[in-house]
Parts: C-alpha cells; sequence; structure tokens
C-alpha cells in the first residue's frame, strides 16, 4: 500500500510519556475486525481517549488541544505486544508520521517502516529533553531530518543523529515498499525454493 | 566457522543479502488467521497476483471466533465477515482452510505443531506475534506484521536485517509445581519485557531438555514477552517422536533426508552468543503477575514490590498498579478473583488440561468464580474427553467450551467484565487485553486451578500437598 514519501519533517508534537505502551492500548483487539485499512486512526488509543459511553476523557493528551502533529514521542519500550501491524495504520491515519521514543519494540518498529511511519530511537536523555522543552512549551517544534538521520528541536542547540539502515531509508525517501522489490527478484526466489529442505 | 543454532537456520533461508539493509529471508511455511490477512489478500488483488507457494499456507480461523455453538452461524456481522473473507481468499488461492468446526480447526499455534506442520530447522511465520512457539521444534518461528503477510503470500519471502543472538541456559531441578509457564515468567520478570528486543533467544540446559515438547512450546511462547523475536530449542528425540508421523511431515526417504539436516541442528560447542544469561532452576516458584505487562511477575508466595524495586519509570508503575488496584507490599496470596480462564496458545494443550484436572478432581469450583475452560484446538478437546477429564471438569462443577482464542485477546463475546480480576493462563495482562477494564493475573495452569476452587489466588503446593496426605 502507497505511503507519503518521507524527508524533512518539521512539526509539533504530541508528548506521551508513558513506558511500555502496547499495541492494545495503540489499537484494542475489538477494533481489528475490518477487511479493510480503513478509519483505524478514529481508535487510535481508544480506551485511554475515550470512556466506554464514548465520551472523551479530558486528560488524555490526544483530547488536549494544546498539543498537536505530526510526531508522536512516547516513553520507552514503545509498541510492545503484538503484532498487529493495525496498530502503525492507526498511528499513520490518526496523521502522525514519525514516532520517536528510547525504544522501540521489534515487530512495531517494522511494522511502522513498512507503512511509511519513521520510528525515530533517541537517547533516553533527548526523549527526557523533548518531553521537557514539550511541557514548558506545547508549541515546541521538532525536524526530523531524514536525509540528514538527524532530529532536533527548532530553536534550541539540541540535537542528536538516528539510525536507520540505508535500505529503509531509501524506500521511504521514494515511498517504495518492500513487495516492489521482492516481486522484482521472484525468479531468483523461486530457484532458491527448488533447493530448500522442505 | 563454528555457528549457533540459530546462525544455521537463518543462514540457509537467506535468498540474497541486501549491503546496509535486511535480507532477503525465504520462509518455509505460512499460517494465516482471519484478523491480520485480509488487507494483505486485498494487496495481492489489486497487484493481480496470486499467492505463489499455496502449498505452503494453512489457513485456520482463531482469533474472532465464538466458543460456544460453533454449528451455528456466527452473530457478529464484522467477525463473521471476516470469517468469509478467509475463507473466499484460501479457496480463490487454493489454500488448505481449516474454518470453524473442521476436525483440524483449533489455534493457529496448536495446530501447527498437531498437524506436523511445524518440523525442526523450518522458517515459520503468522500474523501473530506468539508464532515464536514453533521454536520449541528448533525451527526460527517469529510474527509479521500484515505488510510482511502480503510478501509472503506474494513471494514467500520477507525482507529481515538478522537479529542478534541470546542464550539463556537455566540448570538444576524445578520445584515442586513450577510448570513450564512458571519458569518463562521468571526470565520475562528478570529481563523486563524488552531485555530481550533484539535477540532471537536459544534455551538450553537440563530444565529445557527434560521439558516435554508442549512445556517447549509453552516456553518459547513467551519469548515475545520478553521483547524477543522468538526463541527456539534445539531438537532431539522427543523432538522427533512428537512430529513423526503426523500429516504434513516428511516420511520415508524424505524423513531421512530430512534427519541428515535436522541433525546438524545444534550450537556448535564453541559457537559464540551476542548475550549469555544463566539462571538457576531452584530459584524458581509458581508465578503470578500483579501488573499490567508480563514482566510484573514474582513468586506467588511474595508480596508486590515497591516502584523502587522495580525500577523504571515510577508513574508508569503507579499507573499500572491503579489499574489493578493493587499496592505495593501486598500479598498476592489470598487476593479475591472473579474469573478463570484456561486456554490460548501458551496454555491451552492437553497437557495443560492434565494439570487442571490434577488440582480440581475431588473438589468443586468455587460459587464466585466464573471459569472459562477453552481447548486450543479440536484434537485437544477431543483428548479431554478421551482422557476422562471431562467427566472430571464436570464433576468439579466446569463446563468445557470451544476451541479458539477466546478470552486471551477477547475479541469475541468472552470478554472479562470492567474491574473483575482473571487468572489467566494466556499470555498477556495489559490493560483492557481481556475486555475493556478487566484486570488480568498471568499464571499456570495449576495456580489457576488452584484459584478456581478457591476462589482466590492461593498457593498450589497447598492444594497438592493435601492430595498426597
Ligand atoms: S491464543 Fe492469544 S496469543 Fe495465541 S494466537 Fe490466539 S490471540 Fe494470539
Amino acid at each position: 500500500m502507497a505511503y507519503d514519501k518521507f524527508n524533512i519533517l518539521t512539526s509539533t508534537a504530541v508528548p506521551l510519556p508513558i513506558e511500555n505502551v502496547d499495541t492494545d492500548q495503540i489499537i484494542p483487539a475489538r477494533f481489528l475486525k475490518a477487511t479493510e485499512r480503513k478509519g483505524f486512526g478514529d481508535n487510535l488509543f481508544r480506551d485511554w481517549r475515550y470512556h466506554s459511553d464514548n465520551t472523551p476523557k479530558e486528560h488524555f493528551v490526544l483530547n488536549n488541544p494544546i498539543y498537536g502533529g505530526k510526531i508522536l514521542v512516547g516513553g520507552k519500550n514503545f509498541g510492545s505486544g503484538s503484532s498487529r501491524e493495525h496498530a502503525a495504520w492507526a498511528v499513520y491515519d490518526y496523521g502522525f508520521r514519525c514516532v520517536v521514543s528510547s525504544f522501540f519494540a521489534d515487530i512495531f518498529r517494522n511494522n511502522c517502516l513498512n507503512v511509511g511511519v519513521l520510528p525515530v530511537q533517541v537517547s533516553p536523555e533527548f526523549l527526557d529533553t523533548i518531553f521537557k522543552s514539550l511541557e514548558q512549551n506545547p508549541k515546541t517544534e521538532l525536524t526530523v531530518d531524514l536525509p540528514a538521520q538527524t532530529i532536533s528541536i527548532a530553536g534550541t542547540e539540541h540535537s542528536e543523529s538516528f539510525a536507520i539502515n540505508d535500505y529503509k531509508k531509501d524506500n521511504l525517501l521514494n515511498g517504495f515498499d518492500d513487495i516492489d522489490y521482492l516481486l522484482n527478484i521472484k525468479e531468483d526466489i523461486q530457484q532458491f525454493a527448488q533447493n530448500t529442505p522442505l | 566457522m563454528s555457528k549457533t543454532l540459530f546462525d544455521k537456520v537463518w543462514d540457509s533461508h537467506v535468498v540474497k543479502r541486501i549491503e546496509n539493509g535486511p535480507d532477503v529471508f525465504f520462509i518455509d511455511r505460512h499460517l494465516v488467521h482471519e484478523v491480520t490477512s485480509p488487507v494483505a489478500f486485498l494487496g495481492l488483488k489489486n497487484r493481480n497476483i496470486k499467492v505463489l507457494y499455496p502449498e505452503r499456507t494453512f489457513a485456520t480461523a482463531d482469533h474472532n471466533t465464538p466458543t460456544r455453538n460453533q454449528h451455528l452461524p456466527v452473530k457478529d456481522k464484522l467477525s463473521a465477515n471476516q470469517l468469509r473473507a478467509l475463507e473466499e481468499n484460501a479457496t480463490q488461492h487454493g489454500i488448505p482452510y481449516w474454518g470453524l468446526g473442521h476436525e483440524k480447526n483449533g489455534i493457529v499455534h496448536v495446530i501447527g505443531p498437531e498437524n506436523g506442520i511445524t518440523v525442526p530447522g523450518a522458517t515459520i511465520v503468522c500474523g501473530d506475534s506468539h508464532t515464536s512457539t514453533h521454536g520449541a521444534f528448533g525451527a526460527i518461528a517469529f510474527g509479521i506484521g500484515t505488510s510482511e503477510v502480503e510478501m509472503v503470500l506474494s513471494t514467500q519471502c520477507i525482507m529481515q536485517p538478522k537479529p542478534k543472538s541470546m542464550r539463556i541456559t537455566i540448570d538444576g531441578a524445578l520445584n515442586a509445581a513450577v510448570t513450564p509457564k512458571d519458569v518463562a515468567l521468571y526470565i520475562i520478570s528478570k529481563l523486563t519485557t524488552s531485555g530481550a528486543t533484539g535477540y532471537f533467544v536459544e534455551y538450553a540446559g537440563e530444565v529445557f531438555r527434560n521439558m516435554s515438547m508442549e512445556g517447549r512450546m509453552t516456553v518459547c511462547n513467551l519469548s515475545i514477552e520478553m521483547g524477543a523475536r522468538g526463541g527456539m530449542i534445539a531438537p532431539d528425540e522427543k523432538t522427533y517422536n512428537y512430529i513423526q508421523g503426523r500429516e504434513y511431515t516428511p516420511e520415508g526417504t524424505a524423513w531421512d533426508k530430512a534427519m541428515t539436516y535436522w541433525d546438524t541442528l545444534y550450537s556448535d560447542s564453541d559457537a559464540t552468543f551476542d548475550k549469555e544469561i544463566t539462571f538457576s532452576a531452584s530459584d524458581i516458584e509458581p508465578m503470578i503477575t500483579y501488573g499490567t505487562n508480563p514482566g510484573m511477575g514474582i513468586g506467588i508466595s511474595n508480596g508486590i514490590p515497591t516502584a523502587e524495586a522495580v525500577g523504571g519509570g515510577a508513574a508508569t508503575y503507579e499507573k499500572s498498579l491503579n489499574y489493578m488496584d493493587f499496592n505495593e507490599g501486598e500479598a498476592m496470596i489470598g487476593k479475591p478473583i472473579d474469573f478463570v480462564f484456561l486456554g490460548s496458545c501458551t496454555n491451552g494443550r492437553i497437557e495443560d488440561f492434565r494439570a487442571f484436572a490434577s488440582i480440581i478432581k475431588g473438589r468443586k469450583k468455587a460459587d464466585n468464580v466464573t471459569a472459562w475452560l477453552v481447548p486450543g484446538s479440536h484434537r485437544v478437546e477431543e483428548a479431554i474427553k478421551e482422557e476422562g477429564i471431562l467427566d472430571i471438569l464436570h464433576e468439579s462443577g466446569f463446563e468445557l467450551r470451544e476451541p479458539g482464542c477466546s478470552a486471551c485477546l477477547a475479541m469475541n463475546d468472552d470478554k472479562i467484565p470492567a474491574g473483575k480480576y482473571a487468572v489467566s493462563t494466556s499470555n498477556r495482562n495489559f490493560e483492557g487485553r481481556q475486555g475493556p477494564g478487566a484486570r488480568t493475573l498471568l499464571a499456570s495452569p495449576l495456580v489457576a486451578a488452584a484459584a478456581a476452587v478457591t476462589g482466590k489466588v492461593t498457593d498450589p503446593r497447598e492444594l497438592m500437598e493435601l492430595q498426597e496426605a
């Protein structure tokens, strides 16, 4: 599924300073019944965002009009738990293009990269600085520069570089996905398959 | 060059290595279920391509299915729709589909091994994180996202950087009432839920060698809960005995040929791991969780630790205990509970039902407890009946449901009500995992059984001693 290319993103950000945010919180299982990839953003963080009668929970950050933007900043070990790609879809569909944390769960990170959300892993200290900046000034902007692999807090000296492998970086910059790549080498794969023991 | 078990299986499945990028990784067997596959099949449709190797693909319905009256049409419209989509997709692409009521139907990670789809040295994926279960047979097995499901359907490959390797060794003899589930919960409590992120784990040592295949499955199943992509155990006689003669296991000369490969599947004695961890079996007691992630587990006779003792974010810890309505320092033993859930791909196999029955036999279900006992598959259900376990359950006031994931993820009607406490043999105690507002205590089938007959958190050793006396 095609997604928007990613290059340099400057945006305000939404802080979620909670650790071990799992994919059951990002999108609860009861919203996984769709057969199409549509509308998952409405249920992003559903049970933290809404009471059981569907009225918004005032204190949850997505319901706080002070915060907004295309970058979600989460606590350590973001995206643990289930492999549901629906979590990454929900993040993307809600309007986020980048998630920042000091640590990501593997499958979630992978899923993000596959759907056009850039996971940016920063040091715990830098994460702390971002949270503090957002607390002091909710309009603080972050700049995520994919070509240069840096993230910085606008108007300050604070900046850090982040890692991403060249292949995935190229994909995100160009809006490519893995399936295109694999289909291109299908003959190699079929050759390989003939020699597998199982 | 010396290699780990993991290296051997991984390296032999790399179609192509991309410099500074992932490996193009070949998948031998692909398991598909109704929840994470529809969008992937839609992708194939949009590209107008067919499944490349339908004979390497197997489909079952489990996540979103009722555990009662499976012979009737599924009432929930969205669920019915998803099941229909899978059936249509499977039929259209020539994939075997074991839907509701089919004799081979059950939870995807229970039926894989049952039917011999899971064999040593294979690479197995499924759009479900607990695919790690199949590592018990010396396979590399892990969960993938829907984009990757689409990749495997269309090209039988995914693109993955090779994970780092970790070995967890536990020697010594396990204490009474300590089950494979306790061993796993113990490891996760020590490593935390992110302690093995980026790694693929090999379990080694006496404890795992002595474990049954089902026990090994329980341990490998829970690898994902410490952040690991998967876990594996070197195949041995037990493994071969288990798989021989199952429907999709190789036979005759194919078996002999496979055996020559399987015999090479162990970590060379001088192979090095990126990380080595050892524990001692005698330190492990029956475990239970008190918080909202599987790393928040303690020996059942202990008190809930303080935020300080646990380390990590105090605010996150407080949020978790608030959700559970527990306090630091409190004992777990004696806490009243409302529900018991025996089932899931972690503990929904026949040995789990045997363990449960061993405790409840001759006792009665506590009046304050609602118990959902859900076999992992029809085969398990059959065995429960054949072995007379069903009679024991009935005599004690329990009923048996039909197979499926059920309250493990509460996508169907089996939802623990808000605020209620459930002792569950499943794998996740996240907020709302078993229903909005539900409070989950993860434990072994023995601990679940003890809670089911006493109505509160109870050390199973007490009941076992009683039985012996
Ligand atoms: S039982 Fe639970 S963990 Fe296992 S496959 Fe089903 S939902 Fe996933």
